[in-house]
């Protein structure tokens, strides 16, 4: 039971109604341009369009689909996502593994933690790298996209801590004497046990891999191999000085309104999607990597 | 154990090593790899001549970027924008942090903190396109709802050097500050609940209990928060600039990496961008390296 004055009460009511406040700010901007992506194009560009569509079309959806440029990014979107993932958690959990074992038992862990901490805190830069790709061949390759980022040692780490406190150390020890190899005791007992963890990183892996947009335009030379988010980049965002001044083109401009509305939703949607599954895990993943021991 | 000296014992522990090696060939490649090149900010490098071949100046480009006003004005764009950032995303949590713990009803809460950590796994190149829609001084939304509520008169938010900051701190804090309390809630939902109650004993009202209880016990981890944000001093956000600036606002808005990224790939300058990238990168990392001795030692704050 807590004991509340008066003051505290008014307090309660302009606390809920602040919240709520701030709550709506964080999605209102999305609303708006879902509500002017399904607007028509007189509306839209007039400025006539709050948080409800008026003469709701799908026109720009229907324009956007018809551009191939656009649905070659969407391909080598899903492309890098999938591939990038599926490299990353298979690369990750074999690291976090043996490094999840203490340095009596697996002499040389300390040596390579050093090596991933420091790759996590110091990196050659923007030009030895993009240097590198380019002498090894990878430009316009999609190698180039997953190579490079397939390990992040922050997600190494809240892996390495999960096998090391969630994972029975008898479990283990049994099927040593038992005869299993570590190969099998990792797959057959520290995977499976590890898969809500799993499950997490690979949905953050995901999110990461559909929103890189840089990558896309450095390594990639021609737009049709550009994935979505770097595809998004110069349609939507690379800014036209008109939207700065007022001149002939901006007519024009507002014209595309819809359709640049229509593209930023279908960039934001597989977020939307996976959002409430990545939700659930999160705050998890992030307890659990801040908190040790 | 048998003895306090470890051993190899490769014939046991060699299937270990062989689970890191695909990880650790990719990481020698792809992370290593590219530092050799970091030498390149001591040469004036020629992409037809390469390494080998490319004159070496010494700490020339060093000596340029501490006489360059250009670099000097990006390096304190940088230091402004990101200090702004860690203070306002350090303040913001943690108030709202507070807040969200007086709410009773567990839907609104639930409900809010969806809506809150939402943005925060939206990529700015979304973000990017969605403020440049709302904040069109021709229109936009924001433009609308300012000269209908309050009369005021289109404003440049993007073609305006102050306004562009303005922009990006506020931008940024809308972002992330509702990631930025999930911290904050741990603390929180790791308080002794009996603590509340000896001071409802005590006759301490809910003001009270909160300035007493629930702020000293989440200020440590403000503490470590705020430390551990010490290495991003030099990072201001390469995303959200990028997505949002334009010539215009250069003089108040352009950061180191946006910088590198012209210098070097737009300009040609690899050498002196290369440095520029250098001289920041080694100063994230020193500021890194002392901010988890700090979070160690007074908070025993590790990672892993």
């Amino acid at each position: 039971m807590r004991y509340s004055s008066g003051s505290y009460q008014t307090f309660k009511v302009f606390n809920y109604i602040l919240l709520g406040a701030i709550a709506i700010t964080c999605i209102i901007p999305i609303v708006h341009v879902l509500a002017v992506s399904f607007s028509g194009k007189e509306a839209a560009g007039a400025n006539l369009v709050g948080l409800w569509p008026i003469d709701f079309t799908v026109d720009a959806y229907a324009e956007t689909i018809d551009n191939p440029n656009f649905l070659n990014s969407l391909q080598t979107s899903f492309l890098r996502t999938i591939l990038g993932t599926v490299l990353s958690m298979i690369l990750t959990v074999m690291i976090a593994y043996p490094l999840s074992k203490d340095d009596i038992e697996f002499k040389g862990r300390k040596w390579y933690v050093w090596l991933f901490v420091f790759a996590m805190l110091f990196n050659g830069g923007l030009i030895p790298s993009y240097i590198l790709i380019s002498k090894m061949g990878l430009m316009n390759s999609i190698w180039a996209l997953v190579l490079p980022v397939a390990i992040n040692s922050f997600n190494l780490i809240l892996m390495m801590n999960f096998f090391r406190t969630s994972v029975p150390k008898a479990l283990e020890e049994a099927a040593l004497i038992d005869g299993a190899g570590y190969f099998r005791i990792l797959f057959q007992i520290y995977v499976p046990i590890a898969m809500p963890a799993i499950a997490a990183i690979s949905l953050f892996t995901m999110v990461f891999h559909w929103n890189s947009w840089f990558d896309g335009l450095i390594y990639m030379s021609d737009l049709e191999k550009y994935p979505l988010a770097t595809f998004l980049q110069t349609v939507v965002v690379q800014q036209d000085f008109s939207r700065l001044s007022v001149d002939s083109e901006s007519l024009k401009n507002m014209s595309q309104r819809t359709v640049k509305a229509a593209q930023i939703f279908i960039g934001a949607l597989p977020i939307l999607l996976v959002y409430p599954f990545l939700q659930r895990f999160f705050v998890k993943g992030i307890v659990l990597g801040s908190v040790k021991e | 154990m048998h003895s306090s000296k470890q051993k190899w014992n490769l014939k046991r522990t060699w299937p270990l090593h062989s689970m890191v090696l695909p990880g650790l060939v990719v990481l020698l490649i792809f992370q290593y790899g590219p530092m050799p090149g970091i030498m390149m900010a001591f040469q004036d490098y020629k992409p037809y001549t390469g390494f080998t071949g490319s004159e070496w100046v010494g700490l020339d480009h060093f000596r340029e970027i501490a006489s360059f006003s250009d670099t000097k004005q990006v390096i304190w764009n940088t230091f402004v924008i990101a200090s702004l950032k860690i203070v306002f995303q350090l303040v913001t949590p943690f108030l709202f942090a507070l807040l969200l713990n007086e709410v009773t009803k567990v839907a609104f809460k639930r409900t809010v903190q969806t809506l809150v950590y939402l943005p925060h796994f939206m990529s700015w190149v979304i973000l990017g396109g969605i403020l440049l829609d709302i904040l069109n001084p021709q229109g936009g939304i924001v433009t609308q709802v300012l000269s209908s509520l309050f009369g005021i008169k289109p404003i440049f938010f993007l073609g305006d050097g102050n306004w562009f900051r303005f922009v990006v701190i506020v931008s940024d804090v809308w972002k992330e500050f509702g990631f930025g309390t999930i911290v904050f809630l741990a603390a929180l939902a790791g308080i002794n609940g009996e603590l509340y109650e000896a001071a409802v004993v005590d006759g301490a009202n809910r003001w009270k209990q909160i300035i007493h209880i629930t702020v000293p016990l989440l200020l440590p981890m403000a503490i470590v928060v705020g430390t551990l944000s010490l290495g991003n001093i030099l990072n201001a956000g390469f995303d959200q600039i990028f997505n949002l600036y334009n010539p215009l606002v250069y003089d108040k808005g352009d950061i180191i990496d946006t910088y590198v990224y012209r210098m070097a790939l737009l300009s040609g300058q690899f050498s002196f961008g290369t440095a520029v990238g250098l001289f920041k990168a080694v100063i994230s990392f020193v500021l890194i390296v002392i901010a988890y001795r700090l979070a160690y030692k007074f908070a025993d704050y590790r990672i892993f």
